[in-house]
């Protein structure tokens, strides 16, 4: 009973989902000039749910402060107090109150996983662009070393980059996004690669233009949009990278709220079949399924795929 | 017939580079450690002579590639040195938990790859149908969830008060095979359920790929019935890029323990190396750092050169 239940709230949940995605679909396309309105038209229901919820997430995250009714490592009651119309969503194993640490988990989890997919996507596509460009000793050691670095599975090694780093947020940041820019690397590689063996390229050689006006000027307009792609799943990664590393521990460090601790510290909850600790793990789901349907919308229109 | 022997010892000669040039990385970063290993060890209590007597025991007065080679022909032999945190000897440690979290990684296994298969040829079967689209949206919802998500969900439903599961796989007291599956059930369903998404998507991106070519209209023509078609004449060639996938997902698998291990407290290496990361003890993690590497480098070269067999065009090169 408990699960035929369960299955139709999910069923609910599908629906409104989908009715929020074609409500807001109607109101950008009335709302926005021409081009975008254009673009929106061929988005399908879940790829507008998608740019929904990616906006949703960024007003919170941007509002934290605001929103929040609680400051964000106040202790308000008892522990694991059950919901109410004091704390919407009860209160933590610290007793303090869920609604706000969920509120300033997008802000502190989402900004985070952002700024270090940002980072990787700098070191990543620069290094890959000059290998590109300048080839020869210089592309064969870092495609080697970037081949080392990639046999050892992503988790297993930032692992034990923490272990000797120990952990704090900014190691957190490096270190992930270190291992994350390897991938990045090939991509703008492989990428570059064909840009930089057209005619243009020699043209502006011979024009006597330098290296960094090379990659900025001539390749990197052309091999931005594979680029721009691959940042929406290269996030989704490094958002559940992180989530995963926090929620064993070893990521973001308490007292700063986050969502993949809170799932662990109030993990005992789910045992007495409470669901608030999936709230956050909920949250961190959401928003990458969110990026990944505007992603594969994205790549559809790009490949041009109608099988 | 040499020449593929030849191709196989190619790759193997590669692969042990490889794990050798990763065994040297794993190695180095003790070396990365910032301060003296053994002033971190003591702690308070360092003084010179303490200090003195404990770099002699773990030979670190000894020039760094001597330590190395010492450090590698212990591990070939499986003596990973001694724990920093109980003093016991780190084989000790990994001895059983390696053979459970293989146990794990295959019994996830023996469900997720016949089950992605058989969901990859039916969505490819019925493409662009109201099935496919259900099964690609779940699919890509699957892939983007949380592995503790999805565990947590299934100990809400199918344990708890009057659950049919065990939420914590403890695996104490010896259990026999049959409890030992009953026990690990649900962190294996977990696994099953993370990479399967990825398994079927691409199951079926590799037949429709085909599908779009000469020789399968021609069967189409013929009036063969589209489940023979897939089957006979287009999953044969879609065998390179599935053997691929599966082994990717193979090699998550033995990483992917790392998180559901952790959730459902079943003894495994992943937990093992979680726990001597957050006390920091160097030799452990080195060991199953280690480990892990070297299954990610051997199924990887499991699938090239398993796909590279699937392939005559591969093999009879010209």
């Amino acid at each position: 009973m408990g699960i035929l239940l369960n299955i139709l709230y999910f069923i609910a949940f599908i629906v409104a989902a989908m009715a929020a995605g074609w409500l807001f679909r109607a109101i950008v396309i009335a709302i926005s000039p021409r081009a975008i309105a254009k673009e929106m038209r061929t988005a399908p229901l879940t790829a507008s749910f998608g740019l929904l919820m990616i906006l949703l997430y960024t007003l919170v995250a941007i509002f934290a402060p605001w929103i929040a009714p609680f400051p964000e490592t106040e202790i308000v009651g008892r522990e694991f107090q059950v919901w109410d119309d004091v704390n919407w969503l009860g209160t933590d194993a610290l007793g303090r109150d869920m609604l706000t640490r969920m509120i300033y988990g997008a802000r502190n989890t989402v900004g985070i996983a952002f700024a270090t997919t940002a980072l990787a996507f700098v070191l990543g596509s620069i290094l890959g662009l000059l290998a590109a460009t300048v080839g020869g000793w210089m592309d064969q050691s870092l495609s080697r070393s970037v081949d080392v670095l990639m046999a050892i599975p992503s988790l297993i090694f930032s692992l034990l980059l923490l272990t000797i780093f120990g952990t704090s947020v900014l190691t957190l940041i490096i270190v992930i996004a270190i291992i994350d820019s390897t991938r990045v690397f090939r991509l703008a590689r492989s990428v570059s690669v064909t840009i930089v063996v057209m005619d243009y390229i020699e043209a502006a050689k011979l024009r006597g233009e330098g290296k960094w006006h090379l990659i900025t000027r001539e390749i990197l307009p052309n091999a931005l949009a594979p680029l721009v792609a691959e940042f929406g799943l290269r996030f989704c990664f490094v958002f559940l990278a992180i989530s995963a590393l926090s929620f064993l521990g070893l990521g973001i460090q308490p007292p700063t709220a986050d969502w993949g601790s809170m799932v662990k510290e109030n993990a005992t909850l789910i045992t007495f079949g409470d669901i608030t600790p999936l709230l956050p793990a909920g949250a961190i789901a959401l928003l990458t399924v969110s990026v990944n349907f505007v992603v594969d919308w994205q790549l559809h229109r790009a490949s041009g795929l109608k099988e | 017939m040499s020449h593929i022997w030849s191709m196989i010892a190619q790759r193997l000669a590669l692969g042990l580079l490889t794990l050798f040039i990763v065994s040297v990385l794993i190695f180095l970063a003790t070396e990365l450690l910032p301060g003296d290993f053994a002033e971190e060890i003591l702690g308070q209590s360092a003084t010179p002579e303490t200090v003195a007597a404990i770099r002699r025991e773990l030979g670190l007065d000894q020039p760094m590639v001597t330590r190395y080679f010492q450090w590698l022909g212990g591990a070939v032999q499986g003596d990973f040195g001694n724990s920093l945190a109980n003093r016991r000897p780190v084989a000790e440690l990994i001895g059983t938990r390696l053979g459970n979290t293989l146990f794990l990684a295959l019994y996830a296994a023996a469900i997720a790859v016949p089950l992605s298969l058989a969901l990859g040829i039916l969505v490819a079967l019925f493409r662009n149908s109201a099935f496919d689209r259900i099964a690609n949206a779940s699919a890509l919802t699957a892939i983007s969830f949380p592995e503790f998500f999805v565990a947590y969900i299934l100990i809400l439903w199918f344990a708890g008060a009057g659950g049919y599961f065990p939420s914590l796989s403890t695996l104490r007291g010896d259990p026999d095979l049959l409890e030992k599956l009953y026990r690990a059930f649900l962190p294996a369903l977990t696994l099953t359920l993370v990479v399967t998404a990825h398994m079927m998507r691409m199951t079926r991106a590799a037949i429709i790929n085909l599908l779009a070519s000469p020789y399968i209209e021609m069967a189409r023509l013929k009036g063969m019935n589209p489940m023979r078609v897939i089957v006979k004449h287009a999953l044969p060639n879609a065998l390179a890029p599935i053997i691929n996938v599966i082994a990717i997902n193979l090699a998550y698998l033995i990483t992917g323990v790392v998180v559901v291990e952790v959730v459902f407290v079943y003894p495994g290496l992943g937990q093992l190396m979680v726990d001597s990361v957050a006390s920091r003890d160097m030799p452990v993690v080195q060991a199953v750092a280690l480990i892990f590497a070297a299954a990610y480098v051997l199924l990887n070269l499991l699938a090239d050169v398993l796909s590279t067999l699937s392939n005559p065009r591969l093999i009879h090169r010209r």
